[in-house]
């Protein structure tokens, strides 16, 4: 049964990429993304990642979605298409994506099946954060004691970045007041 | 801004659960999924759901845009100093074990919360000054 989810998942995940590829007006392109967010966000939910889920359905299909939208109507609503290339160019864009899609199809068989508990990145030091981060941290949501306090420099480090992110919009966008 | 019944009926009911059910993804982190990033995104979708049906002048007036871009800088601000605080405190940078002498995973409980906050005011800030700065133009 939760196989069976999974692969009608990913199914709906490759349709909307395929959608996503032939679209070319911007505000469906935007929706086209969000809802492959919200099947990403499913997706994580049958795989037992609660929180990664939560912030897919958050971020990815909600505000992201959102601030697409704000972005497009200062633009314009539909995207260029003569920048596709031609003729030879265009065999060459084909050889190049097929190439690089080969070599990554290639890369997955060497990866480990879903959810192998012998998979390599199971065996260093998550077994001890599973085993230890409740008890010494005090906090029942492990994903909450590894992010908050094992991990806390790099949380620092995202709110920052975060932070960044904001300050060089705002820099770059907000209207200068006239007055004063 | 929308002339829609529906619209301003349905996200009158909704903003403050939306803002109150981000409170508690807040608070309730520890124990259930979610935490500071997740809250601040929904605090922040719950004024943008507001922003799009009553307009950017309303929800600015009811949440000003000083308020938000004290904000952004603000959770930066709160979470390093909890990190100062533990060093303060005989600890290493962010050692909150350090915030309780006799029983360290109760000076983990203090700092996990604290560094939450800042991420939830952060992300809840920055979000909110991108979308009302979009939508100014």
């Amino acid at each position: 049964m939760e196989r069976l989810l999974v692969v009608l998942l990913v199914a709906i995940m490759v349709a909307l990429a395929l959608a996503l590829v032939r679209q070319k007006n911007l505000l469906a392109l935007a929706v086209l993304s969000g809802a492959y967010s919200l099947a990403a966000a499913a997706a994580m939910v049958v795989l037992d990642a609660i929180d990664v889920a939560f912030t897919e359905a958050a971020v990815g299909a909600g505000i992201s979605l959102t601030l697409m939208l704000a972005a497009i109507a200062l633009a314009t609503r539909r995207g260029q298409t003569d920048v596709a290339p031609h003729g030879g160019r265009r065999a060459v864009a084909l050889a190049a994506a097929m190439a690089a899609g080969g070599a990554l199809l290639y890369a997955t068989s060497g990866m480990p099946p879903l959810g192998d508990a012998a998979a390599p990145v199971h065996g260093h030091i998550g077994a001890r954060f599973i085993a230890e981060g409740p008890v010494a941290t005090g906090i029942p949501n492990m994903v909450t004691s590894v992010l908050a306090s094992y991990r806390g420099y790099d949380t620092l480090g995202e709110v920052t970045v975060i932070f960044a992110a904001g300050v060089a919009v705002m820099a770059l966008l907000r209207r200068r007041r006239e007055e004063a | 801004m929308s002339e829609q019944p529906v619209l301003r009926v349905a996200a009158r009911l909704l903003v403050p659960f939306i803002l109150l059910f981000a409170l508690y993804v807040q608070m309730h982190g520890e124990y259930g999924p979610g935490g500071g990033f997740q809250a601040g995104v929904i605090f922040a979708a719950g004024l943008i759901v507001h922003a799009l049906v009553f307009g950017p002048r309303r929800a600015l007036q009811a949440f000003p845009r000083g308020a938000f871009t004290a904000m952004v800088s603000l959770g930066v601000a709160l979470y390093a100093a909890v990190g100062f605080a533990a060093l303060a405190a005989g600890g290493d940078f962010l050692e909150y074990g350090a915030f309780d002498s006799h029983d360290p995973v109760h000076g983990q409980h203090i700092g996990i919360v604290a560094i939450e906050l800042g991420v939830g005011i952060t992300v809840a800030g920055v979000i909110a000054a991108i979308f009302f700065t979009f939508a100014e133009r």
